[in-house]
């Protein structure tokens, strides 16, 4: 199975391949000790493609998704956006944090136009108020993020990463921290947006329900050193029914491949 | 890949379906109402942000909390007046002879004179302090090896009395107001470099990322992400620095020039043993320093700094 990764994914049909990863390694050195969280993981994620990084806590996928976004630099191994190679994070592709990343001395409104700077006054404010209405977060403009819910919060983060209006999204976990009705509510909305504006989107999650729900492809990853161990096609379109037999059957076969019974 | 796993999740197609059927019958009165139910959950969620006061918050509570301390006061002045009338040496003066000498002050046109000097000082030596401790407390915060570079030398420093500044400042700057600004200067600039050094340090690095992920260059990264992340810890730092920076101009004035509050103690006593008129000008360091501190203190409310202090 590992075997995978040995070369890159070419995917479905002849799509631009908007990110490619190729042989990234990244090692820590701890104590003098080097650890290997990272291990050759090649992968191409075309444009306009949802694809979900699933695997265990720690297993290093965040890792994965700070490399892809250019905060850490990987010791082996290049990623390549747009044939362009990647050295340093950049406004054209924004990484959305847990809600843990909303400023919270700026109001929703301060927050949702922080990366719009450039921008004269009047366009400014017309593109932070289209996207406070996307997420429907009307009425909060001056609210601080104190005074907000935790999904709350993630939709002003959303909604900031959008106004500067980027080709990638790299999510990592961000419904990690919200209960799960909120959860759900969020990965509609997700949705909703990514079918409005069609960014390409990586999203980093240990929930198998939420990768087979959102992604069109999801990329199964081992405990560390984390490699690929499968990829999975979602060729369901949606809304998805999550009781459909063909949605059961390829959540059955993710967690048959990370090694657990489909059964409590 | 995906085909073989497909297949073989079809192997427990028939088990899959009973089971997927008969969740379906169970929930069939949720799963019609599903999304709205929800959305509205949600809805009504958001409209609770407003906190909701309690009770005991009415206007009569509020008038005998902010009566308290000024009851406790007066007590205490009555206290103070009956133990000196009875003293049989003189001690204290009693607090009638105090403000008595309070108005004697006023009257001379010295009371607001001593003030003014006293916080003409203040200003300009905390400001300078301000002004030069916090950039360079934010960048050695900021860049590791300049902490390391600096660290020596600051806690070298800080042990150091601003008061044993004196002799040298008046050798720089004779006796006069620079003196006395210099020492208030010395005094609050080292707690506000470290105050600031310390600050940066436990900014949350996600803060950073985000402002590098926007585009930020490095000075707009000090001034829209790193400078706002401190300002609560910053504010603390101010207050408590400004209270020690009260304490030293008294000092200073002491010593080093000849007006201010400090200086109309020392006056006090050596032009005739007016303990009466020292002890009035110990009332007004008291009094201006708590005014101070109220002032500084409003800032812990705006809302852009507010957010700092978990307690509300």
């Amino acid at each position: 199975m590992t075997n995978v990764a040995r070369t890159p994914v070419s995917t479905g049909p002849a799509s631009h391949a908007k990110l490619t990863a190729d042989g990234i390694s990244m090692m820590f050195d701890r104590d003098g000790v080097s650890i290997s969280v990272l291990d050759d993981i090649s992968l191409t994620v075309d444009d306009g493609e949802f694809v979900c990084l699933l695997g265990p806590s720690g297993c290093g996928k965040s890792t994965i998704l700070n490399v892809m976004a250019g905060f850490i630099a990987p010791t082996r191994g290049e990623v390549r956006i747009d044939g362009e190679a990647v050295t340093g994070p950049d406004p054209r592709r924004i990484f959305v944090f847990q809600e843990r990343g909303v400023f919270p001395w700026l109001t929703v409104e301060g927050n949702v136009g922080f990366g719009l700077y450039n921008l004269a006054p009047a366009e400014r404010q017309r593109r932070i108020a289209h996207y406070i209405a996307l997420v429907g977060l009307q009425g909060f403009e001056n609210a601080y993020p104190r005074d907000l819910s935790g999904g709350m919060k993630q939709r002003v983060e959303v909604a900031r990463a959008l106004a500067v209006n980027p080709d990638m999204l790299f999510l990592d976990e961000p419904f990690g921290a919200l209960d799960s009705i909120t959860r759900l509510i969020m990965r509609g909305e997700l949705l909703r947006i990514w079918e409005a504006e069609r960014k390409t989107i990586i999203f980093v999650t240990h929930d198998i329900d939420e990768a087979v729900q959102l992604a069109d492809r999801v990329i199964v990853m081992s405990a560390r050193p984390a490699r690929i161990q499968r990829i999975v096609d979602i060729d369901i379109p949606h809304p998805r029914d999550i009781s459909s037999r063909k949605y059961l059957g390829l959540r059955d076969g993710i967690l048959e491949a990370i090694g657990l019974a489909h059964k409590v | 890949m995906s085909q073989d796993h497909t297949g073989r999740g079809r192997a427990g197609e028939s088990e899959t379906r009973e089971l997927a059927h008969g969740a379906a019958r169970n929930f069939t009165e949720i799963r019609e109402t599903d999304a709205p139910g929800f959305s509205d959950a949600l809805g009504t969620m958001s409209m609770m942000i407003d906190p909701v006061r309690p009770l005991h918050h009415r206007w009569s509570v509020e008038v005998v909390r902010a009566l308290r301390p000024v009851a406790f006061v007066a007590l205490l002045l009555v206290a103070w007046h009956v133990s000196t009338t009875f003293q049989r040496a003189p001690i204290l003066p009693g607090p009638l002879a105090v403000a008595a000498g309070l108005i004697e002050l006023g009257r001379r046109g010295l009371l607001l004179k001593y003030v003014v000097a006293s916080l003409f000082r203040v200003t300009w030596g905390f400001l300078g302090a301000a002004l030069v401790g916090i950039p360079i407390g934010l960048s050695i915060g900021w860049y590791r090896r300049a902490e390391q570079a600096f660290n020596p030398l600051i806690q070298i420093l800080r042990p150091i009395s601003p008061l044993a500044w004196i002799p040298i400042a008046i050798l720089w700057f004779g006796v006069g107001d620079l003196t006395a600004i210099f020492l208030i200067f010395v005094a609050s600039v080292l707690p506000l470099t470290v105050t600031a050094m310390n600050a940066v340090e436990i900014v949350p690095e996600v803060y950073v990322n985000v402002g590098r992920n926007f585009g930020l260059r490095r000075a707009q990264l000090v001034y829209s992400v790193l400078y706002p992340a401190v300002k609560p810890q910053l504010v603390i730092g101010l207050r408590i620095t400004l209270g020690v920076a009260w304490m030293v101009v008294v000092a200073a004035e002491m010593i080093a020039v000849n007006s201010g509050l400090g200086f109309m103690i020392v006056d006090a006593r050596n032009a005739g043993n007016r303990y009466d008129l020292v002890v009035a000008g110990m009332v007004m360091i008291g009094a201006i320093g708590l005014l101070l501190d109220i002032a500084i203190r409003s800032l812990e409310r705006v809302p852009s700094i507010s957010w700092g202090y978990s307690d509300d």
